[in-house]
């Protein structure tokens, strides 16, 4: 074994050097994960009970739960997810498909590159402007929309990108047989990228339950029980927010809890969609 | 355009008299532009209902170029063109007005990876019988069954029709693509080095296959495999650089070919 010549030992010494370098930056990475989520699971479970599901926000001192700005924020991310996703996945279809060589898609997407990477209070800034400054009151749909601007961009990103990993020749297989390429798309395309769209969407659905900015400018916050999506709608980020900077250690615990309950829901749907997206076994 | 100098290579003569050739497909004077590249250069070839054409030359020579001509199949990409005359029973089909699916249809393909689609082995097959006819759902499994069956494959998936078609072999997907270009009823079928991913056994299969088919439909064939060439085909094109060097009865280009490029390549010397 000394017969290594001192080229090959070099690159064995840089193999292990480069190895050693990418374990590092993993463990370090996960180091901070885990220390995230071990915190999160300390401070946040023992707020978890039965009231936290089932009793709105407390004023500080008194007993109380989440039940507002949960419900809050299941209705603003389902109707930004509704309008959001069909938005995001025709116009991510038209960039991958139909105008995968027009001059027109370069600057979409550069356009929808830089909305992707818009700082979340600028949209939130936005549809101030156009919505809760014209409505003359924050509201639930400013909300809901704020968000939906968030969506869009992802969505777009990975529809295009899922549909440009669809090999060439399935298209062209699909032509070959004289399917027109509005049914290839949908027949076809879709069914070979439908993981990665999936997992588009679920993205943006993880990236906008965690937001607040948005929504501090559009959905404002709520005390009190209320679905009125014409009026100041709670939210779960907003109350984290707002209860982790207040001096009172019950809204401090309910603001990890808030946070427990973000982080495992949105853990809980990706493992949904793995599931969901995963390629059928044979029947 | 005109239609002038029809130069089609000589055919042999002493065969057209034993049997009646139908050009089915003709191409004439086809040149082929990719972007301000002419990658095919002024090309006239028939080809006969009933027989295997196959097109031989080195790589780059425009032989895959020519057959996506044949169904148009350059349509889908921006700055490629095609200009002269490829007739189909008689109508251009390069024309402008020429419905792209219902050429296609008639006009089926076959690939070098096989493309399975991402669905079930039967669905991958009813897709496109779907497409065009309207039938109920036993007629369906029989014409299902059927193509299956011409194309050699119903024996081994006829009890997991419901599984993808991912899930064959690479040779037993490449059969599924055959049953489902045939499936469409085309009138003609192209094969685009349709072995050159398979193993010999497949590859023998997909041959065998070829030479079944052929009785009912127009075929031709692009191979870099010059034996399979002999094996399966009733007629050879040599193609070299974007120009058919020569156009004959395989037997005779395979023994006697009159062009000097063409008895190098057959012979090894290049390509």
């Amino acid at each position: 074994m000394n017969s290594f010549s001192p080229l090959y030992a070099k690159r064995r010494r840089r193999n292990a050097i480069t190895m050693g370098l990418a374990y590092g930056a993993t463990g370090l990475g996960l180091t901070w994960l885990v220390i995230i989520l071990g915190v999160l699971m300390w401070e946040g479970v023992s707020g978890l009970s039965w009231a936290v599901f089932t009793e709105m926000t407390p004023p500080p001192g008194s007993a109380g739960g989440l039940l507002n700005p949960i419900a809050g924020s299941l209705v603003m991310t389902v109707i930004a997810v509704l309008i959001g996703t069909p938005l995001g996945i025709l116009a991510g279809t038209y960039m991958a498909e139909y105008g995968r060589f027009d001059k027109l898609t370069t600057v979409v997407r550069f356009i929808n590159d830089i909305l992707l990477s818009a700082p979340s209070i600028v949209i939130g800034l936005f549809i101030y402007e156009v919505m809760v400054a014209q409505m003359g009151h924050f509201s639930g749909w400013a909300g809901a929309v704020s968000l939906a601007v968030i969506v869009v961009p992802v969505v777009v990103r990975t529809t295009e990108d899922m549909l440009i990993l669809v090999p060439d020749s399935l298209r062209e297989a699909a032509a070959s047989i004289g399917l027109p390429r509005s049914l290839m798309i949908q027949r076809v395309a879709y069914r070979a990228a439908r993981a990665g769209m999936i997992t588009g969407v679920l993205l943006a659905v993880a990236r906008i339950s965690g937001e607040t900015a948005p929504l501090l400018f559009t959905a404002l916050n709520n005390q009190f029980w209320s679905l009125n999506l014409n009026a100041p709608v709670s939210s779960l980020p907003v109350v984290i927010f707002q209860f982790a900077l207040s001096p009172y250690k019950d809204w401090q615990s309910l603001a990890w809890t808030g946070a427990l309950i973000i982080t495992f829901a949105v853990l809980a749907l990706s493992i949904v969609a793995r599931i969901l997206a995963a390629p059928r076994k044979s029947s | 355009m005109t239609v002038a100098a029809i130069t089609v290579p000589t055919v042999t003569h002493a065969l057209s008299q034993d049997e009646n050739l139908v050009e089915k497909v003709s191409v004439r004077n086809l040149d082929f532009f990719y972007g301000d590249h002419r990658a095919l250069k002024s090309i006239s070839v028939p080809l006969y209902h009933g027989k295997v054409t196959a097109f031989i030359g080195p790589s780059g020579c425009g032989k895959s170029t020519l057959l996506r001509v044949l169904n148009r199949m350059y349509d889908l990409y921006p700055n490629q063109r095609a200009t002269g005359h490829v007739t189909l029973d008689n109508a251009n089909i390069l024309s402008t007005s020429q419905d792209l699916n219902l050429l296609r249809a008639k006009v089926g393909m076959v690939f070098q990876k096989p493309t399975p689609f991402p669905m079930t082995i039967f669905e991958n097959v009813a897709f496109g019988i779907r497409l065009y006819e309207k039938m109920s759902k036993s007629e369906l499994e029989d014409r299902v069954r059927h193509a299956l069956e011409r194309a050699a494959l119903w024996d081994e998936v006829k009890d997991k029709l419901g599984a993808n078609g991912l899930s064959l072999s690479g040779g037993q997907q490449q059969r599924l693509c055959i049953a489902r270009t045939v499936a469409v009823r085309p009138e003609v079928i192209l094969f685009d080095e349709p072995c050159s991913a398979l193993d010999p056994i497949s590859t023998a299969k997909i041959e065998e296959l070829i030479d079944d088919l052929k009785d009912d439909y127009t075929i031709a064939i692009v191979t870099h495999n010059m034996q399979q060439a002999a094996r399966v085909s009733d007629f050879t094109a040599f193609m070299y650089l974007g120009e058919l060097v020569e156009f004959g009865e395989t037997t005779r280009i395979f023994t006697t070919p009159s062009d000097r490029r063409t008895q190098d390549y057959i012979t090894g010397r290049f390509g």
